[in-house]
């Protein structure tokens, strides 16, 4: 395993850490992106490109033990959760030395060692797991709360409403967090969402739904942090909507007719989280150009460190297909439906 | 030695596992005060560790699958068979792929009950035996225990196994009664039982065509064959070695099974046999299984559609005069 290249001395809480967090997810994306247009990976790509903010500023607002449950694009909370890059890339790769030894891919990368604990593919499938873990968190008075991310196309599934509900009457700690990133693959969200705000959904469940500038992390931290607060308090979940906006398309290999305005697009690359919070960071005197110059050149190591070691590690061997279907090792094999005698 | 009924059976064994384990917890809804084994829950246990739901499958199969994921134990009542079929996302997505997706990272270790209700003129929508979906779904285990006996070890075993487990309950079998020792005789998840030996005939029974088949047999046996009849109880995953042992010996093979023909476990078993034993058979495998219509409401016509002690009495005999030929 390759070590940690962030400096422990970055809290990943602080504003500083969170714009480094920013980059590395932005960095990472970039480098899988690069992997699949040269055939170095299978599939699809679902990148994290202009909602960088949300990641870092939410997962800066959530405590050490604290659970993250996220999406189909969850590239972002591992890494904004302090998460080695290297096994990341790696189950990007597919390969054995990933976060789930290649199982998962690059639509669950997980890493539930920093908090990213799990994530779910389909559509609001995973919100009702998430009330499960904070069900766990109120049984043993652990303390710990879950945060639930969906995104806007997420918001009108049935599991939602039941999750919501059920979070609600049981008064779990558990935060639900709307990325409203304004299309589900390519459908708007103006469109299809009955509501302007969301978070104006909360209401029908009884529970605070607060809106966040999604382009700025302190927003975000600041609304999710007081939904955390809030939750671990026992005063049940809260909706945090943060409004934001994915500057690429639904997933990389996955083309499409032109769905929403280039000047839209344009505006929102212009208006560039990473860019502007370094902008905010300079002139508010958080750090020089030279301090950011020098966080740029290191997480661009980390991620070439991070390439190398994925591209150099081994895929699962064909023995391997088995392994993991049961907590049983004994029935990782073949059935002798399948096996000929 | 004492009997309980089935559904007694399994309350011990909820009661058992609940006082060992304090991330022992139940779900579902009604269950405080329901018929279906654990009114009176509240009086022994924590509030918090007995959960009425509200009438949100998806959800509750989920927080179900997250609390497993994270440290407790829940038993969920699912009530019937076909409410699963509201939840089948959590089942399918969640439930059976989390293990296997985080390559054991995360471990689910969740117990659904989905009771099997049909031939009770409780209508179209209320009679299902989905079994053979689930069983479309590697990651899951499946059990169908039919003995009172096998109903509290086999429900204990799958409270305590590591990977999810669904228990179809056939609920013709919920009254029945039967000798269970303390503790109950094992009947470990992927193992089948012969539950009558005989030489001419393999019998295989899921669930109440087990009771069927036992009929049949004890009828055949005044007419002088000899009917060996296996209780599944596993349906995945199976045991092969006993079917394909007790097929060696007899040479032919009948599967009895309540689900509808298509891609039943009796189709599973029925392909597997001949596949890997078909040197060993004397006959043509046979199915008795329900027909591919829905249950319909009225008696008249809803008792057509499923295997009975008749309809496996005239499969047998059809193999067995096949087999005559034979020797």
């Amino acid at each position: 395993m390759m070590a940690r290249m962030q400096p422990a001395t970055d809290d990943i809480r602080s504003m500083v850490g969170m714009w480094r967090q920013m980059l590395r997810i932005r960095r990472f994306d970039e480098a899988a992106s690069r992997l699949l247009r040269s055939g170095q990976m299978p599939g699809v790509l679902h990148l994290t490109t202009g909602q960088e903010a949300v990641v870092a500023g939410s997962s800066a607002a959530m405590g050490p033990d604290d659970l993250l449950i996220g999406t189909h694009r969850n590239h972002g909370y591992p890494i904004a959760r302090g998460g080695d890059l290297g096994p990341l890339m790696a189950e990007v790769l597919g390969k054995a030395t990933g976060v789930c030894q290649g199982r998962g891919g690059e639509m669950h990368l997980i890493d539930p060692s920093v908090g990213a604990f799990f994530s779910s593919a389909i559509l609001g499938s995973g919100l009702p797991v998430a009330v499960g873990t904070a069900l766990t968190s109120q049984l043993q008075r652990s303390g710990r709360v879950t945060l639930a991310t969906f995104g806007d196309g997420a918001s009108n599934e049935g599991a939602i409403h039941e999750s919501m509900n059920l979070a609600a009457i049981w008064k779990l700690p558990i935060v639900f967090l709307c990325e409203n990133n304004g299309y589900a693959v390519t459908v708007a969200a103006s469109y299809a969402v009955s509501v302007h705000d969301i978070a104006d959904r909360a209401a029908a469940y009884g529970m605070p739904g607060a809106v966040a500038d999604g382009s700025d992390p302190v927003a975000v931290r600041e609304a999710v942090g007081a939904a955390r607060d809030r939750a671990g308090a026992g005063q049940g979940p809260s909706l945090v909507e943060a409004k934001t906006y994915r500057t690429v398309d639904h997933a990389e290999n996955l083309p499409s007719q032109p769905y929403r305005p280039e000047e839209e697009v344009a505006s929102w690359r212009e208006r560039d989280p990473i860019t502007s919070f370094r902008g905010r960071l300079l002139a508010a005197g958080h750090a020089t150009a030279g301090e950011l110059d020098k966080i740029e050149q290191e997480v661009g190591e980390e991620v070439a460190a991070a390439v190398e070691f994925a591209c150099d590690s081994p895929f699962p061997a064909p023995a391997a297909l088995w392994e993991h279907m049961y907590a049983d090792p004994s029935l990782n094999r073949p059935a002798a439906s399948l096996s000929w005698p | 030695m004492r009997e309980l009924t089935y559904l007694a059976a399994i309350r011990e064994a909820l009661i058992e596992e609940m006082t060992d384990d304090d991330a022992v917890i139940l779900l579902g809804q009604d269950i405080r005060a329901n018929l279906y084994g654990t009114a009176g829950f509240l009086d022994m246990f924590p509030e918090e560790r007995i959960r009425d739901l509200p009438t949100s499958e998806t959800a509750c199969v989920g927080a179900a699958v997250g609390a497993a994921m994270t440290g407790l134990r829940p038993v969920v009542d699912m009530g019937s068979a076909s409410f699963s079929f509201v939840a089948l996302d959590q089942f399918i997505s969640e439930v059976s792929k989390i293990h296997y997706m985080s390559a054991g990272r995360l471990k689910v270790p969740v117990t659904y009950r989905i009771p099997l209700m049909y031939n009770g003129g409780v209508g179209v929508q209320h009679s299902d035996r989905p079994y053979p979906m689930f069983m479309q779904m590697p990651g899951l285990k499946l059990i169908c225990p039919t003995t009172a006996s096998d109903a509290k070890a086999m429900m204990k075993a799958a409270i305590r196994d590591d990977d999810p487990v669904i228990v179809f309950e056939d609920t013709y079998n919920w009254s029945s009664r039967g000798p269970v020792a303390d503790p109950p005789a094992p009947a470990p998840i992927g193992t089948a039982a012969i539950v009558r030996e005989g030489d001419d005939v393999t019998v295989v029974g899921i669930g109440r065509t087990v009771a069927f088949a036992l009929a049949a047999a004890g009828e055949l046996a005044d007419a002088g064959v000899s009917a060996e009849v296996i209780d599944l109880r596993s349906l995945a995953p199976i045991d092969w070695d006993t079917i394909f042992g007790s097929v060696e010996k007899t040479g032919r093979l009948v599967v009895a099974d309540a689900a509808v023909s298509t891609c039943s476990a009796a189709s599973e078993i029925a392909a597997t046999v001949a596949e890997h034993r078909f040197e060993a058979l004397r006959a043509p495998v046979r199915r008795v299984t329900s027909l591919p219509v829905h249950s319909p409401y009225t008696p008249a016509l809803e008792r057509e559609i499923y295997p009975d002690a008749g309809k496996i009495t005239a499969a047998v005999r059809s193999v067995a005069k096949q087999a005559s030929h034979g020797h």
